[in-house]
């Protein structure tokens, strides 16, 4: 496991490789479980959604909002409500949920607790990517050992408050990241999503109100309550508070997760932490965030890595991975195993993404194989902008995101791939195992 | 009552209403695919989107909900040039065989095409390539002409309530299906062939075998409104004639009839081969020396009278048996046990699906 050390402030990584993540005291020695105490005993739950508002913390699964608000948004009357986390980190090339998961697991319990009592909810369900085994296991252990020392169960810290949780294990659909199919997926339905609204808040698993939040920004909470909003919001930027766990990943020297404050630029974290490019090569593009993130060009390198910034110059920060890409990649292989990752990742729900994920795939591997006209970068730039607001969810309409975001940064290559020699297409390297393969090899940390 | 503006008119709707409800109690139309009032909404076609102003995207105009001060555009460039996109999209996957196919007049990808002047698509390449499923005795599903609107599967699960269909394969290649993928007629198989999957069918992906490739749809004359007379329920029929002969059964869907949101069962649909067949008995007979003569229905009732009367008079009532009709209505049965009861004085009276 490639985990990167710093010397700056850590948050959700603050107890990684510090404690023995299967022993429950070694967490409580730090500190552990004292923000729970804190909130059952000292706060009203308006009061824990209030902190967690003030300090500015944003949903760190992608989307980043602004996570008080959507805890707050929970409807009020209701006789039973959920706090679901969100483990499934299908984004390819991220492995940062996994380190808190396997790192610091009762990080995360802490958060849920906290978080259940904030909106009201006595049951918690972490819906963790199949493959996690270790994951899955480590969480387990750590609930059991939870329940045993009263941190979980009925009646927390001489308080009427209950609180249990469960662990759901996902079955491999990129898709059961989106929150209302992950919500189907464990009511045991087929993972597709739901249209919103209503919202998981005003009807989310079983129709019951419900917050679905992402591991990282769960795993934020307990120091929130433990530091206070100001501390919080005194790290970072004024928009994007706190820490990031960024994963530096593809043609670097040194790759891994690593957890930094909000506002270094790219070109910092990848030449400070990664190492740079390896001699003699040139970066050719960034793909940042994760698969349904914007393909970055060099000139926007220096951008700092927050919220506001990345959104301001057309990208974002997605889950936080940086995958570095140098010159030596072909620029249209790496777009077609993109594009294949969505053409197969997509549901099938609705329309825009089941028939458009597979036509943006095929016109690009027709580009790529020399066959492309201009007219097919004018169809693909139609069929990419209308998946971006017709489709059902957010997989459909961040799909072609990096088509539409390299369309814009690098027409000369799409210029050149359909107007000069026909190319060689790597087929191999572009069949779904191999994309697979190849996205968790650029990953730092291999699979459990 | 909310106040909205929908394609610049000033309108009023009901609370709770959906974009598509509000337009339509207004007299907008907006094109559907995976809607059906009568089935849960799914919202997965996006063929309804319309544009609101303040969203960053468009909205299915068929789950949106209405809000004070709404703005809405139904028709607007993006509108229209996203359903243009979203038919060009299920065009280029789609058996373009609408020469040949059952559903040519009546499909909906057909109408919204015409509709939306999508003549060809840019997105033309792979099709699925799906087997056709003739595996039954009343209906095919050729899921290469299917657009994955839903509605069979939820008109299976929501009207029917026998869940034989959902989803399979993901992707591009999601298609309704049984589960585990047996034939309809496999013992596994819940379908009991109601053929309500068949009706709310976009497209022709689910097309009867009753009198197929002798019509076209257009051909239909006239559509009689009749009442089934299968059993007791009284479900509302209309009989689509062509030259006096009735080629098909639709539901009535006027709402006043018993059949709620128009289903029907396997014999009230595709049970009426018997109306135009020779050996049809049409006309009461009366057996003479051991032979059927014809007679009239006033000389068979009289008949009947007379033998009942005269058994009652020498037996009295108790030694007959009034056996009644599944078939036949509520009325129907109710005026029989009245005859039984009232004018031959029995309690001998039954019905033919208590044996």
């Amino acid at each position: 496991m490639n985990y990167i050390e710093t010397d700056g402030v850590k948050i959700v990584l603050r107890n990684f490789g510090k404690i023995d993540p299967l022993k429950v005291e070694e967490y409580v020695a730090r500190g552990g479980y004292e923000s729970l105490k804190k909130a059952l005993t000292a706060m009203t739950p308006e009061a824990v959604i209030e902190e967690v508002k003030a300090s500015g913390l944003r949903g760190r699964g992608g989307a980043g909002f602004p996570t008080g608000l959507k805890w707050s948004f929970t409807k009020k009357d209701a006789d039973q409500k959920y706090i679901v986390c969100n483990a499934d980190e299908g984004e390819p090339g991220t492995a940062k949920d996994r380190l808190i998961m396997t790192g610091d697991p009762h990080g995360l319990i802490e958060g849920m607790a906290i978080a259940g009592y904030a909106i009201g909810a006595t049951k918690g369900f972490i819906y963790c990517r199949g493959e996690y085994t270790t994951s899955i296991n480590t969480l387990n252990h750590a609930i059991n050992q939870a329940r045993e020392n009263g941190f979980l169960g009925e009646n927390l810290f001489g308080t009427d408050f209950t609180f249990n949780l469960e662990v759901r294990s996902g079955a491999g659909a990129y898709v059961c990241g989106e929150e209302t199919a992950l919500i189907e997926s464990i009511e045991g339905h087929r993972g597709m999503p739901r249209f919103k609204p209503p919202f998981p808040g005003g009807a989310g698993l079983w129709g019951k109100p419900t917050v679905v939040n992402n591991v990282e920004t769960l795993a934020n909470v307990p120091v929130i309550l433990d530091k206070g909003a100001d501390w919080y919001k005194s790290i970072g930027t004024e928009k994007s508070a706190g820490t990031k766990i960024f994963i530096l990943c593809g043609n670097l020297r040194n790759t891994g997760a690593l957890e930094l404050p909000f506002g270094m630029t790219v070109r910092e974290v990848m030449e400070t932490y990664g190492g740079g490019l390896l001699t003699g090569r040139d970066l050719q593009m960034v793909h940042l965030g994760g698969a349904a993130s914007g393909i970055m060009p060099p000139a926007l390198i220096d951008t700092p890595l927050t919220y506001e910034d990345l959104q301001a110059v057309g990208q974002g920060l997605g889950s936080g991975v940086i995958l570095a890409i140098d010159d030596q990649k072909d620029f249209m292989s790496y777009i077609c195993s993109n594009t294949h990752f969505f053409e197969h990742e997509s549901c099938g729900k609705c329309t825009p993404c089941r028939e458009g994920t597979a036509r943006i795939n095929e016109i690009l591997h027709r580009i790529a194989a020399g066959d492309g006209t201009l007219e097919d970068l004018d169809n693909l730039k139609d069929l990419g902008e209308m998946m971006q607001i017709s489709a059902l969810c957010g997989l459909g309409q961040a799909a072609p995101t990096p088509v539409l975001t390299s369309l814009e940064h690098f027409m000369d290559k799409y210029v050149e791939a359909v107007s000069g020699k026909k190319n060689e297409v790597n087929e191999e390297a572009v069949a779904t195992e191999a994309i697979h393969k190849s996205y968790y090899e650029a990953a730092p940390i291999k699979l459990d | 009552m909310i106040n909205l503006t929908i394609d610049g008119k000033q309108v009023q709707a009901e609370s709770g209403m959906t974009i598509l409800q509000a337009a339509k109690a207004n007299g907008i139309e907006i094109p559907t695919f995976c809607y059906d009032p009568a089935l849960s909404k799914a919202g997965a076609c996006r063929i309804c989107v319309v544009e609101v102003e303040g969203a960053r995207l468009l909205a299915a105009a068929c789950v949106a909900p209405i809000y004070e001060g709404m703005v809405v555009h139904t028709n607007s460039e993006k509108v229209q040039k996203s359903r243009r996109i979203n038919l060009e999209l299920l065009w280029a996957n789609h058996n373009q065989d609408c020469l040949t196919c059952e559903k040519a007049g009546e499909c909906k990808l057909q109408e919204l095409c015409y509709k939306y002047g999508v003549t060809e698509s840019r997105f033309e390449g792979k099709k699925r390539n799906l087997p056709i499923f003739d595996d039954n005795p009343f209906y095919i599903r050729d899921y290469n002409k299917c657009i994955n609107c839903g509605k069979c599967i939820r008109a299976c699960q929501e009207i029917q309530i026998n869940e034989t269909y959902d989803f399979v394969d993901r992707g591009f290649n999601t298609h309704p299906d049984t589960a585990y993928r047996v034939d309809l007629m496999a013992k596994e198989s819940p379908c009991v062939f109601c053929g309500n999957c068949v009706a709310v069918c976009p497209t022709g992906a689910l097309t009867s075998k009753i009198n197929r490739g002798t019509f076209r749809t257009w051909e239909v004359e006239k559509k009689v409104k009749t009442t089934c007379t299968y059993c007791g329920c009284g479900c509302g029929l209309e009989l689509n004639v062509i030259g006096n002969k009735v080629v098909r059964v639709t539901p009535d869907l006027s709402g006043t009839t018993p059949n709620e949101h128009g289903a029907l069962c396997t014999k009230g649909r595709f049970g009426f081969d018997f109306i135009n067949r020779e050996d049809r008995l049409t006309n009461p007979l009366i057996k003479e020396n051991g032979k059927f003569r014809k007679a009239s229905w006033e000389e068979a009732l009289d008949l009947i009278a007379s033998k009942l009367k005269g058994i009652a008079d020498v037996n009295g009532g108790n030694s007959l048996m009034f056996l009644s009709s599944a078939r036949t209505t509520n009325e129907e049965n109710y005026l029989m046990q009245k005859l039984s009861r009232a004018v031959f004085k029995t309690n001998n009276v039954d019905h033919c699906a208590r044996l």
